[in-house]
Protein backbone atom coordinates (compact mmCIF):
# COMPACT_ATOMS: atom_id res chain seq x y z
CA UNK A 1 0.00 0.00 0.00
CA UNK A 2 3.17 2.36 0.34
CA UNK A 3 2.53 3.25 -3.52
CA UNK A 4 -0.72 4.90 -3.02
CA UNK A 5 0.57 6.90 0.50
CA UNK A 6 2.91 8.57 -1.99
CA UNK A 7 -0.09 10.11 -3.99
CA UNK A 8 -2.20 10.54 -1.06
CA UNK A 9 -2.95 14.64 -1.02
CA UNK A 10 -2.28 16.36 2.67
CA UNK A 11 -3.69 19.44 3.25
CA UNK A 12 -0.80 22.14 3.55
CA UNK A 13 0.13 25.69 1.47
CA UNK A 14 3.27 26.49 -0.96
CA UNK A 15 3.85 27.89 -3.87
CA UNK A 16 3.02 24.37 -5.46
CA UNK A 17 -0.07 23.83 -3.54
CA UNK A 18 -1.35 27.00 -5.14
CA UNK A 19 -0.39 26.63 -8.58
CA UNK A 20 -3.84 26.20 -11.21
CA UNK A 21 -4.34 22.22 -11.35
CA UNK A 22 -4.74 22.64 -14.89
CA UNK A 23 -0.81 24.12 -15.41
CA UNK A 24 0.15 21.43 -13.05
CA UNK A 25 -1.52 18.78 -15.18
CA UNK A 26 0.13 20.42 -18.74
CA UNK A 27 3.33 20.55 -16.63
CA UNK A 28 2.88 16.83 -15.65
CA UNK A 29 2.03 16.21 -19.56
CA UNK A 30 5.17 18.00 -20.76
CA UNK A 31 7.03 15.79 -18.28
CA UNK A 32 5.40 12.13 -19.56
CA UNK A 33 6.07 13.37 -23.44
CA UNK A 34 9.53 14.07 -22.38
CA UNK A 35 10.13 11.02 -20.67
CA UNK A 36 8.84 8.76 -23.61
CA UNK A 37 10.72 10.26 -25.87
CA UNK A 38 14.18 9.34 -24.75
CA UNK A 39 15.64 6.16 -24.66
CA UNK A 40 19.09 7.36 -23.56
CA UNK A 41 20.12 6.97 -19.34
CA UNK A 42 21.42 10.40 -19.19
CA UNK A 43 18.27 12.70 -20.63
CA UNK A 44 16.47 10.93 -18.74
CA UNK A 45 18.62 11.41 -15.30
CA UNK A 46 18.27 15.19 -16.19
CA UNK A 47 14.13 14.88 -16.28
CA UNK A 48 14.35 12.83 -12.94
CA UNK A 49 16.55 15.42 -11.34
CA UNK A 50 14.09 18.50 -12.75
CA UNK A 51 11.54 17.44 -10.23
CA UNK A 52 13.50 18.04 -7.74
CA UNK A 53 12.96 21.70 -7.21
CA UNK A 54 9.37 20.71 -7.34
CA UNK A 55 9.38 18.26 -4.24
CA UNK A 56 11.59 20.49 -2.18
CA UNK A 57 9.18 23.86 -2.65
CA UNK A 58 6.47 21.74 -1.58
CA UNK A 59 7.37 20.54 0.99
CA UNK A 60 6.51 16.74 -0.03
CA UNK A 61 9.87 15.08 0.15
CA UNK A 62 8.95 12.46 2.92
CA UNK A 63 5.93 11.32 1.07
CA UNK A 64 7.82 11.52 -2.09
CA UNK A 65 10.23 9.27 -0.90
CA UNK A 66 7.51 6.64 0.10
CA UNK A 67 6.04 6.44 -4.03
CA UNK A 68 9.61 6.06 -5.04
CA UNK A 69 10.19 3.54 -2.70
CA UNK A 70 6.52 1.93 -3.58
CA UNK A 71 7.80 2.41 -7.44
CA UNK A 72 11.11 0.64 -6.75
CA UNK A 73 9.84 -3.11 -6.93
CA UNK A 74 8.27 -2.39 -10.29
CA UNK A 75 11.46 -0.17 -11.46
CA UNK A 76 13.63 -3.14 -11.09
CA UNK A 77 11.30 -6.10 -12.07
CA UNK A 78 11.51 -3.71 -15.62
CA UNK A 79 14.88 -3.61 -15.48
CA UNK A 80 15.66 -7.53 -14.93
CA UNK A 81 12.70 -7.53 -18.33
CA UNK A 82 14.31 -5.90 -20.24
CA UNK A 83 17.95 -6.58 -19.49
CA UNK A 84 17.12 -10.58 -19.74
CA UNK A 85 15.04 -10.02 -22.80
CA UNK A 86 17.27 -7.92 -24.55
CA UNK A 87 20.32 -10.30 -23.91
CA UNK A 88 18.47 -13.44 -25.10
CA UNK A 89 17.03 -11.11 -28.91
CA UNK A 90 20.50 -9.39 -29.01
CA UNK A 91 18.37 -6.20 -29.25
CA UNK A 92 21.61 -4.75 -27.59
CA UNK A 93 24.66 -5.96 -26.33
CA UNK A 94 27.02 -5.12 -23.59
CA UNK A 95 27.48 -1.63 -22.80
CA UNK A 96 24.07 -0.33 -24.49
CA UNK A 97 21.80 -3.13 -23.46
CA UNK A 98 22.67 -1.93 -19.70
CA UNK A 99 22.04 1.55 -20.86
CA UNK A 100 18.54 0.96 -22.16
CA UNK A 101 17.52 -1.34 -19.53
CA UNK A 102 18.50 1.06 -16.91
CA UNK A 103 16.74 3.86 -18.77
CA UNK A 104 13.86 1.92 -19.13
CA UNK A 105 13.57 1.85 -15.02
CA UNK A 106 14.55 5.48 -15.35
CA UNK A 107 11.50 6.56 -17.53
CA UNK A 108 9.26 4.42 -15.13
CA UNK A 109 10.61 6.67 -12.04
CA UNK A 110 10.47 9.74 -14.04
CA UNK A 111 6.61 9.04 -14.67
CA UNK A 112 5.76 7.63 -11.30
CA UNK A 113 7.66 10.84 -9.77
CA UNK A 114 6.07 13.19 -11.77
CA UNK A 115 2.34 12.25 -11.27
CA UNK A 116 3.01 11.82 -7.67
CA UNK A 117 3.96 15.26 -7.31
CA UNK A 118 1.14 16.39 -9.33
CA UNK A 119 -1.76 14.38 -6.55
CA UNK A 120 0.45 15.40 -3.64
CA UNK A 121 -0.09 18.94 -4.29
CA UNK A 122 -3.35 18.83 -5.74
CA UNK A 123 -6.17 18.41 -3.89
CA UNK A 124 -9.28 16.22 -5.30
CA UNK A 125 -11.50 19.64 -4.48
CA UNK A 126 -8.99 21.45 -6.87
CA UNK A 127 -8.75 18.61 -9.21
CA UNK A 128 -12.22 18.09 -10.02
CA UNK A 129 -12.74 21.91 -10.05
CA UNK A 130 -10.04 22.03 -12.89
CA UNK A 131 -12.17 19.01 -14.51
CA UNK A 132 -15.16 21.00 -14.44
CA UNK A 133 -13.75 24.12 -15.82
CA UNK A 134 -11.99 22.46 -18.66
CA UNK A 135 -16.21 21.76 -19.62
CA UNK A 136 -15.54 17.99 -18.84
CA UNK A 137 -19.50 16.60 -18.08
CA UNK A 138 -19.82 16.78 -14.53
CA UNK A 139 -21.12 13.20 -13.98
CA UNK A 140 -17.23 12.36 -15.38
CA UNK A 141 -15.84 15.00 -13.16
CA UNK A 142 -18.22 13.31 -10.00
CA UNK A 143 -17.27 9.91 -10.44
CA UNK A 144 -13.94 10.61 -10.59
CA UNK A 145 -13.62 12.44 -7.63
CA UNK A 146 -16.05 9.68 -6.00
CA UNK A 147 -13.48 7.35 -6.73
CA UNK A 148 -10.17 9.14 -5.44
CA UNK A 149 -12.69 9.81 -2.12
CA UNK A 150 -12.96 6.26 -1.58
CA UNK A 151 -9.70 4.54 -2.19
CA UNK A 152 -8.70 5.71 1.68
CA UNK A 153 -12.54 3.49 2.64
CA UNK A 154 -11.59 0.61 0.90
CA UNK A 155 -7.94 0.11 1.98
CA UNK A 156 -9.40 -0.04 5.46
CA UNK A 157 -12.19 -2.16 4.14
CA UNK A 158 -9.82 -4.65 2.74
CA UNK A 159 -7.88 -4.55 6.17
CA UNK A 160 -11.20 -5.63 8.39
CA UNK A 161 -12.10 -7.89 5.82
CA UNK A 162 -8.36 -9.64 5.72
CA UNK A 163 -8.62 -9.48 9.71
CA UNK A 164 -12.12 -11.28 9.65
CA UNK A 165 -10.82 -14.27 7.03
CA UNK A 166 -7.46 -14.77 9.16
CA UNK A 167 -9.61 -15.08 12.35
CA UNK A 168 -11.29 -17.95 10.14
CA UNK A 169 -7.97 -19.34 10.05
CA UNK A 170 -6.77 -18.34 6.59
CA UNK A 171 -2.96 -17.90 6.29
CA UNK A 172 -2.19 -15.18 2.97
CA UNK A 173 1.15 -16.46 2.84
CA UNK A 174 1.22 -19.92 2.87
CA UNK A 175 1.95 -21.93 -0.74
CA UNK A 176 3.44 -21.76 -3.38
CA UNK A 177 2.76 -18.90 -5.94
CA UNK A 178 -0.42 -20.02 -7.30
CA UNK A 179 -1.77 -20.65 -3.82
CA UNK A 180 -0.68 -17.45 -2.40
CA UNK A 181 -2.67 -15.67 -5.07
CA UNK A 182 -5.75 -17.53 -4.69
CA UNK A 183 -5.49 -17.07 -0.82
CA UNK A 184 -6.80 -13.39 -1.88
CA UNK A 185 -10.21 -15.02 -3.11
CA UNK A 186 -11.63 -14.79 0.05
CA UNK A 187 -10.13 -11.07 0.93
CA UNK A 188 -11.39 -9.89 -2.92
CA UNK A 189 -14.87 -11.15 -3.62
CA UNK A 190 -16.16 -9.36 -0.06
CA UNK A 191 -14.24 -6.18 -1.15
CA UNK A 192 -16.23 -6.36 -4.67
CA UNK A 193 -19.00 -7.09 -3.16
CA UNK A 194 -19.47 -4.48 -0.56
CA UNK A 195 -17.92 -1.65 -2.90
CA UNK A 196 -20.75 -2.49 -5.37
CA UNK A 197 -23.09 -2.40 -2.17
CA UNK A 198 -21.52 1.05 -1.00
CA UNK A 199 -22.34 1.82 -4.47
CA UNK A 200 -25.76 1.71 -5.10
CA UNK A 201 -26.30 3.21 -2.13
CA UNK A 202 -24.95 6.12 -2.37
CA UNK A 203 -26.45 6.16 -6.38
CA UNK A 204 -29.63 6.28 -3.85
CA UNK A 205 -28.09 9.05 -1.50
CA UNK A 206 -27.71 10.94 -3.91
CA UNK A 207 -31.43 11.03 -5.81
CA UNK A 208 -32.57 11.06 -2.41
CA UNK A 209 -30.10 14.07 -2.59
CA UNK A 210 -31.76 15.64 -6.01
CA UNK A 211 -28.56 15.01 -8.06
CA UNK A 212 -28.64 16.47 -11.38
CA UNK A 213 -31.46 18.67 -10.99
CA UNK A 214 -30.20 21.62 -12.27
CA UNK A 215 -28.19 21.12 -15.75
CA UNK A 216 -26.00 24.00 -15.22
CA UNK A 217 -24.03 24.32 -11.67
CA UNK A 218 -22.27 27.29 -10.39
CA UNK A 219 -18.55 27.21 -8.53
CA UNK A 220 -18.06 29.03 -5.10
CA UNK A 221 -14.54 28.70 -6.06
CA UNK A 222 -13.81 29.75 -9.59
CA UNK A 223 -9.94 28.83 -10.67
CA UNK A 224 -7.24 31.51 -12.06
CA UNK A 225 -4.21 31.59 -13.63
CA UNK A 226 -2.37 33.88 -11.65
CA UNK A 227 1.30 34.99 -12.72
CA UNK A 228 3.41 31.80 -11.02
CA UNK A 229 1.03 30.07 -13.64
CA UNK A 230 2.26 31.61 -16.32
CA UNK A 231 5.36 31.15 -15.46
CA UNK A 232 4.70 27.37 -15.32
CA UNK A 233 3.00 26.96 -18.79
CA UNK A 234 6.26 28.79 -20.16
CA UNK A 235 8.10 26.77 -18.35
CA UNK A 236 6.90 23.56 -19.99
CA UNK A 237 7.13 24.55 -23.79
CA UNK A 238 10.74 25.76 -22.92
CA UNK A 239 10.96 22.08 -21.39
CA UNK A 240 9.32 20.62 -24.18
CA UNK A 241 11.20 22.57 -27.22
CA UNK A 242 14.45 22.31 -25.86
CA UNK A 243 13.65 18.16 -25.59
CA UNK A 244 13.05 18.13 -29.01
CA UNK A 245 15.76 20.19 -30.30
CA UNK A 246 18.00 17.93 -28.24
CA UNK A 247 16.07 14.72 -29.62
CA UNK A 248 17.12 16.02 -32.95
CA UNK A 249 20.05 17.93 -33.64
CA UNK A 250 22.26 17.31 -30.26
CA UNK A 251 24.03 14.09 -30.43
CA UNK A 252 23.38 12.80 -27.06
CA UNK A 253 26.36 11.08 -24.62
CA UNK A 254 25.99 7.77 -24.01
CA UNK A 255 26.76 5.21 -21.00
CA UNK A 256 29.47 3.46 -23.32
CA UNK A 257 31.67 6.75 -22.87
CA UNK A 258 32.02 6.46 -19.58
CA UNK A 259 32.44 2.69 -18.90
CA UNK A 260 34.74 0.18 -20.24
CA UNK A 261 33.06 -2.33 -22.71
CA UNK A 262 31.43 -4.66 -20.98
CA UNK A 263 31.19 -8.90 -21.81
CA UNK A 264 27.87 -9.11 -22.53
CA UNK B 1 -7.31 -18.47 29.82
CA UNK B 2 -6.97 -15.54 28.17
CA UNK B 3 -4.16 -13.04 30.14
CA UNK B 4 -3.73 -9.23 29.32
CA UNK B 5 -0.82 -7.98 31.41
CA UNK B 6 -0.67 -3.99 31.39
CA UNK B 7 -1.13 -3.82 27.43
CA UNK B 8 -0.66 -0.60 25.40
CA UNK B 9 -1.49 -0.35 21.64
CA UNK B 10 -0.62 2.32 19.78
CA UNK B 11 -1.94 2.44 16.03
CA UNK B 12 0.32 3.29 12.84
CA UNK B 13 -1.45 6.54 12.91
CA UNK B 14 -0.42 7.31 16.33
CA UNK B 15 -3.52 7.29 18.34
CA UNK B 16 -3.25 5.34 21.49
CA UNK B 17 -6.31 2.92 22.22
CA UNK B 18 -4.97 1.00 24.54
CA UNK B 19 -3.13 2.81 27.53
CA UNK B 20 -2.31 0.28 30.75
CA UNK B 21 -5.00 -3.13 30.46
CA UNK B 22 -4.93 -5.87 33.01
CA UNK B 23 -7.44 -8.23 32.19
CA UNK B 24 -7.67 -12.40 32.91
CA UNK B 25 -10.44 -14.25 31.87
CA UNK B 26 -11.16 -17.65 33.19
CA UNK B 27 -12.02 -20.52 31.30
CA UNK B 28 -16.23 -20.74 31.03
CA UNK B 29 -16.56 -16.86 31.68
CA UNK B 30 -18.77 -14.90 30.53
CA UNK B 31 -17.56 -11.65 30.10
CA UNK B 32 -19.26 -8.57 28.72
CA UNK B 33 -17.06 -5.35 27.38
CA UNK B 34 -18.74 -2.49 27.21
CA UNK B 35 -18.14 1.48 26.75
CA UNK B 36 -18.40 4.11 24.42
CA UNK B 37 -17.19 4.47 20.92
CA UNK B 38 -13.25 4.66 20.62
CA UNK B 39 -12.86 3.68 24.18
CA UNK B 40 -10.93 0.51 22.69
CA UNK B 41 -13.05 -2.25 23.26
CA UNK B 42 -12.62 -3.42 19.60
CA UNK B 43 -9.25 -2.81 19.77
CA UNK B 44 -8.99 -5.07 22.94
CA UNK B 45 -10.51 -8.17 22.10
CA UNK B 46 -8.33 -7.96 18.55
CA UNK B 47 -5.75 -8.82 20.81
CA UNK B 48 -7.24 -11.94 22.20
CA UNK B 49 -6.64 -13.53 18.51
CA UNK B 50 -3.63 -12.16 17.56
CA UNK B 51 -4.82 -9.94 15.41
CA UNK B 52 -2.97 -6.96 16.69
CA UNK B 53 0.14 -7.59 19.06
CA UNK B 54 0.78 -4.93 21.93
CA UNK B 55 2.88 -2.43 21.16
CA UNK B 56 3.63 -2.76 24.86
CA UNK B 57 3.06 -5.57 27.91
CA UNK B 58 2.14 -9.28 26.87
CA UNK B 59 -1.64 -11.63 25.85
CA UNK B 60 -1.38 -14.40 27.11
CA UNK B 61 -3.35 -17.17 26.13
CA UNK B 62 -3.67 -20.63 27.19
CA UNK B 63 -0.53 -19.21 28.71
CA UNK B 64 1.33 -18.87 24.91
CA UNK B 65 1.75 -15.19 24.04
CA UNK B 66 0.45 -13.76 21.27
CA UNK B 67 3.71 -12.83 19.71
CA UNK B 68 4.61 -15.97 19.32
CA UNK B 69 2.11 -17.94 17.58
CA UNK B 70 0.00 -16.87 14.16
CA UNK B 71 -3.44 -15.86 13.82
CA UNK B 72 -4.41 -18.64 12.44
CA UNK B 73 -2.83 -21.05 15.25
CA UNK B 74 -4.89 -18.73 17.89
CA UNK B 75 -8.04 -18.65 16.07
CA UNK B 76 -8.33 -22.66 16.32
CA UNK B 77 -8.93 -21.80 20.24
CA UNK B 78 -10.35 -18.25 19.64
CA UNK B 79 -12.63 -17.69 17.31
CA UNK B 80 -13.65 -14.40 16.54
CA UNK B 81 -17.30 -12.82 14.81
CA UNK B 82 -17.02 -9.96 13.61
CA UNK B 83 -19.36 -6.96 13.74
CA UNK B 84 -19.97 -6.96 9.85
CA UNK B 85 -21.04 -10.74 8.03
CA UNK B 86 -20.47 -9.41 4.85
CA UNK B 87 -16.59 -9.06 5.61
CA UNK B 88 -16.12 -12.26 5.59
CA UNK B 89 -18.95 -14.44 3.35
CA UNK B 90 -17.54 -15.11 0.10
CA UNK B 91 -18.51 -18.70 -1.04
CA UNK B 92 -21.12 -19.98 -3.33
CA UNK B 93 -22.89 -21.88 -0.90
CA UNK B 94 -23.91 -21.12 3.00
CA UNK B 95 -22.31 -24.76 3.62
CA UNK B 96 -19.05 -23.82 1.72
CA UNK B 97 -19.20 -20.44 3.48
CA UNK B 98 -19.29 -22.80 6.82
CA UNK B 99 -16.46 -25.75 5.83
CA UNK B 100 -14.10 -22.57 4.78
CA UNK B 101 -12.38 -22.66 8.40
CA UNK B 102 -12.56 -26.13 8.70
CA UNK B 103 -10.88 -26.79 5.62
CA UNK B 104 -8.06 -24.11 6.71
CA UNK B 105 -7.39 -26.08 9.85
CA UNK B 106 -6.88 -29.02 7.98
CA UNK B 107 -9.73 -31.09 9.20
CA UNK B 108 -11.08 -34.52 7.40
CA UNK B 109 -13.65 -33.96 4.49
CA UNK B 110 -15.43 -36.81 7.24
CA UNK B 111 -15.24 -34.55 10.11
CA UNK B 112 -16.10 -31.17 8.05
CA UNK B 113 -19.33 -32.93 7.01
CA UNK B 114 -20.90 -33.96 10.41
CA UNK B 115 -19.32 -30.71 11.85
CA UNK B 116 -21.00 -28.26 9.06
CA UNK B 117 -24.39 -29.88 9.15
CA UNK B 118 -24.10 -29.99 13.08
CA UNK B 119 -23.72 -26.30 13.09
CA UNK B 120 -26.31 -25.69 10.38
CA UNK B 121 -28.77 -27.24 12.75
CA UNK B 122 -27.01 -25.13 15.74
CA UNK B 123 -28.48 -22.10 14.09
CA UNK B 124 -31.51 -23.26 12.35
CA UNK B 125 -29.73 -22.77 8.76
CA UNK B 126 -30.46 -26.40 7.51
CA UNK B 127 -32.82 -25.17 4.85
CA UNK B 128 -30.07 -22.83 3.10
CA UNK B 129 -27.64 -25.24 3.38
CA UNK B 130 -27.23 -24.69 -0.72
CA UNK B 131 -28.64 -21.05 -0.28
CA UNK B 132 -25.67 -18.37 -2.00
CA UNK B 133 -24.96 -16.35 1.56
CA UNK B 134 -25.21 -13.28 -0.62
CA UNK B 135 -29.46 -14.09 -1.37
CA UNK B 136 -29.80 -14.38 2.59
CA UNK B 137 -31.58 -11.75 5.15
CA UNK B 138 -29.52 -9.27 7.40
CA UNK B 139 -29.92 -11.30 10.08
CA UNK B 140 -29.37 -14.42 8.81
CA UNK B 141 -25.87 -13.44 7.46
CA UNK B 142 -24.87 -12.96 10.62
CA UNK B 143 -26.19 -16.22 11.82
CA UNK B 144 -23.95 -18.06 9.01
CA UNK B 145 -20.95 -16.21 10.30
CA UNK B 146 -21.61 -17.28 13.86
CA UNK B 147 -22.22 -20.82 12.75
CA UNK B 148 -18.94 -20.45 10.53
CA UNK B 149 -16.97 -20.17 13.49
CA UNK B 150 -18.49 -22.25 16.04
CA UNK B 151 -18.14 -25.12 13.36
CA UNK B 152 -14.58 -25.58 14.59
CA UNK B 153 -16.09 -25.31 18.88
CA UNK B 154 -13.45 -23.37 19.67
CA UNK B 155 -12.50 -22.56 23.53
CA UNK B 156 -13.22 -18.98 23.42
CA UNK B 157 -15.76 -16.82 21.26
CA UNK B 158 -15.96 -13.36 21.01
CA UNK B 159 -18.43 -11.63 19.22
CA UNK B 160 -18.06 -7.69 18.50
CA UNK B 161 -21.55 -6.05 18.70
CA UNK B 162 -23.94 -9.90 18.24
CA UNK B 163 -26.96 -7.43 18.46
CA UNK B 164 -26.73 -4.57 15.87
CA UNK B 165 -29.49 -4.76 13.37
CA UNK B 166 -31.19 -7.54 15.03
CA UNK B 167 -34.95 -7.55 15.71
CA UNK B 168 -36.25 -8.30 19.46
CA UNK B 169 -37.14 -12.04 18.91
CA UNK B 170 -33.38 -12.42 17.09
CA UNK B 171 -32.10 -10.62 20.24
CA UNK B 172 -33.74 -12.92 22.65
CA UNK B 173 -32.61 -16.35 20.02
CA UNK B 174 -29.18 -14.85 20.48
CA UNK B 175 -29.13 -14.22 23.80
CA UNK B 176 -30.25 -17.86 24.81
CA UNK B 177 -27.84 -19.07 22.63
CA UNK B 178 -24.87 -17.30 23.98
CA UNK B 179 -26.30 -18.30 27.77
CA UNK B 180 -26.60 -21.82 26.35
CA UNK B 181 -22.71 -21.66 24.77
CA UNK B 182 -21.31 -20.68 28.07
CA UNK B 183 -23.62 -22.98 30.05
CA UNK B 184 -21.54 -26.14 27.83
CA UNK B 185 -18.61 -24.64 29.56
CA UNK B 186 -17.44 -22.24 26.80
CA UNK B 187 -15.71 -19.09 27.14
CA UNK B 188 -17.72 -16.79 25.84
CA UNK B 189 -16.68 -12.98 25.33
CA UNK B 190 -19.22 -10.17 24.09
CA UNK B 191 -18.46 -6.52 23.03
CA UNK B 192 -21.24 -4.43 22.82
CA UNK B 193 -23.25 -1.01 23.69
CA UNK B 194 -26.69 -2.93 24.09
CA UNK B 195 -27.03 -2.22 28.07
CA UNK B 196 -30.72 -4.11 27.84
CA UNK B 197 -28.96 -7.22 26.62
CA UNK B 198 -26.48 -7.52 29.02
CA UNK B 199 -28.81 -6.89 31.35
CA UNK B 200 -30.80 -10.00 31.23
CA UNK B 201 -27.57 -11.98 30.23
CA UNK B 202 -26.20 -11.28 34.00
CA UNK B 203 -22.40 -11.39 32.90
CA UNK B 204 -19.21 -10.09 34.15
CA UNK B 205 -19.31 -6.58 32.65
CA UNK B 206 -15.39 -4.96 31.81
CA UNK B 207 -16.29 -1.24 31.26
CA UNK B 208 -13.82 0.73 29.20
CA UNK B 209 -13.19 4.31 28.85
CA UNK B 210 -10.88 6.31 26.36
CA UNK B 211 -8.19 3.04 26.10
CA UNK B 212 -8.76 2.24 30.10
CA UNK B 213 -10.71 -0.45 32.20
CA UNK B 214 -12.47 2.40 34.52
CA UNK B 215 -14.86 -0.46 36.34
CA UNK B 216 -15.01 -4.78 36.58
CA UNK B 217 -17.06 -6.84 38.21
CA UNK B 218 -21.14 -8.17 37.95
CA UNK B 219 -23.33 -6.78 35.70
CA UNK B 220 -25.60 -6.01 38.88
CA UNK B 221 -23.55 -3.99 40.59
CA UNK B 222 -21.75 -2.25 37.64
CA UNK B 223 -25.11 -1.35 35.49
CA UNK B 224 -27.13 0.53 38.33
CA UNK B 225 -23.79 2.69 39.90
CA UNK B 226 -24.42 5.91 37.70
CA UNK B 227 -21.66 7.12 38.10
CA UNK B 228 -19.47 4.17 36.41
CA UNK B 229 -22.15 4.05 33.74
CA UNK B 230 -21.69 7.81 33.01
CA UNK B 231 -18.39 7.93 33.08
CA UNK B 232 -18.25 5.02 30.15
CA UNK B 233 -21.51 6.98 28.68
CA UNK B 234 -23.77 4.21 28.48
CA UNK B 235 -27.37 4.88 29.96
CA UNK B 236 -28.45 1.92 32.73
CA UNK B 237 -31.15 -0.38 31.96
CA UNK B 238 -34.66 1.31 31.58
CA UNK B 239 -36.06 -0.76 34.08
CA UNK B 240 -32.99 0.33 36.34
CA UNK B 241 -33.31 3.74 35.98
CA UNK B 242 -37.18 3.07 37.21
CA UNK B 243 -36.08 1.26 40.47
CA UNK B 244 -33.59 3.99 41.04
CA UNK B 245 -36.70 6.43 40.77
CA UNK B 246 -38.64 4.41 43.55
CA UNK B 247 -35.73 4.16 45.40
CA UNK B 248 -37.41 6.40 48.57
CA UNK B 249 -40.12 4.05 48.60
CA UNK B 250 -37.71 1.15 49.65
CA UNK B 251 -37.23 -0.64 46.33
CA UNK B 252 -33.70 -2.06 45.99
CA UNK B 253 -31.66 -0.06 43.44
CA UNK B 254 -30.12 -3.03 42.20
CA UNK B 255 -32.55 -4.57 39.71
CA UNK B 256 -31.14 -5.03 36.04
CA UNK B 257 -33.55 -7.79 34.47
CA UNK B 258 -37.14 -7.49 33.80
CA UNK B 259 -38.08 -10.86 35.41
CA UNK B 260 -36.57 -9.92 38.48
CA UNK B 261 -38.28 -6.69 38.66
CA UNK B 262 -41.76 -8.36 38.12
CA UNK B 263 -40.65 -10.83 41.60
CA UNK B 264 -39.72 -7.34 43.52
CA UNK B 265 -42.73 -5.79 42.50
CA UNK B 266 -45.05 -8.61 43.20
CA UNK B 267 -43.74 -9.31 46.62
CA UNK B 268 -44.12 -5.76 47.68
CA UNK B 269 -47.86 -5.99 46.13
CA UNK B 270 -48.50 -8.94 48.32
CA UNK B 271 -46.72 -7.56 51.17
CA UNK B 272 -48.52 -4.10 51.49
CA UNK B 273 -52.00 -6.61 51.77
CA UNK B 274 -53.35 -6.01 47.89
Amino acid sequence: MSVFEGFRFRHVTSPIHRLDPRVKFLYVLAMFILAVVFTEFFPLLVLFFLQLPFVFVAGVKKEWLRSLRGAAFLATVIFVFNFVFGFFYRTYTGTALLEFSLAMSLRFLVLVESFSVFFLTTSPDHLSLALEQSHVPYEFTFAFTTAVRFVPVLAEEAQTIMDAQKARGLELERGNFLKRVRNYIPILIPLIVSAIRRSLELAEAMESRAWGASPKRTNLYVLKMRANDLVLIALSIMLLAVGVYVRYYVSIPSLSMFLPPLPF
Amino acid sequence: MIEVKDVRFTYPTGVEALSGVSLTIEEGEFVAIMGQNGAGKTTLVKHFNGLLKPTKGTVLVDGVSTRDVSVAKLARTVGFVFQNPDHQLFCETVWEEIAFALRNFGFEEAIIEKRVDWALNLLDLIEYRQTSPFMLSGGERKRVALASVLAWDPKVVILDEPTIGQDHRQKENLRQFIVQLNGQGKTVVVVTHDVEFVAECHPRVVLMSAGKIVADGEAKKILTDTTLTSMASIVPPQITQIFLGLNDLGFPSDVIDVSEAKRVLFDYLVRSGR
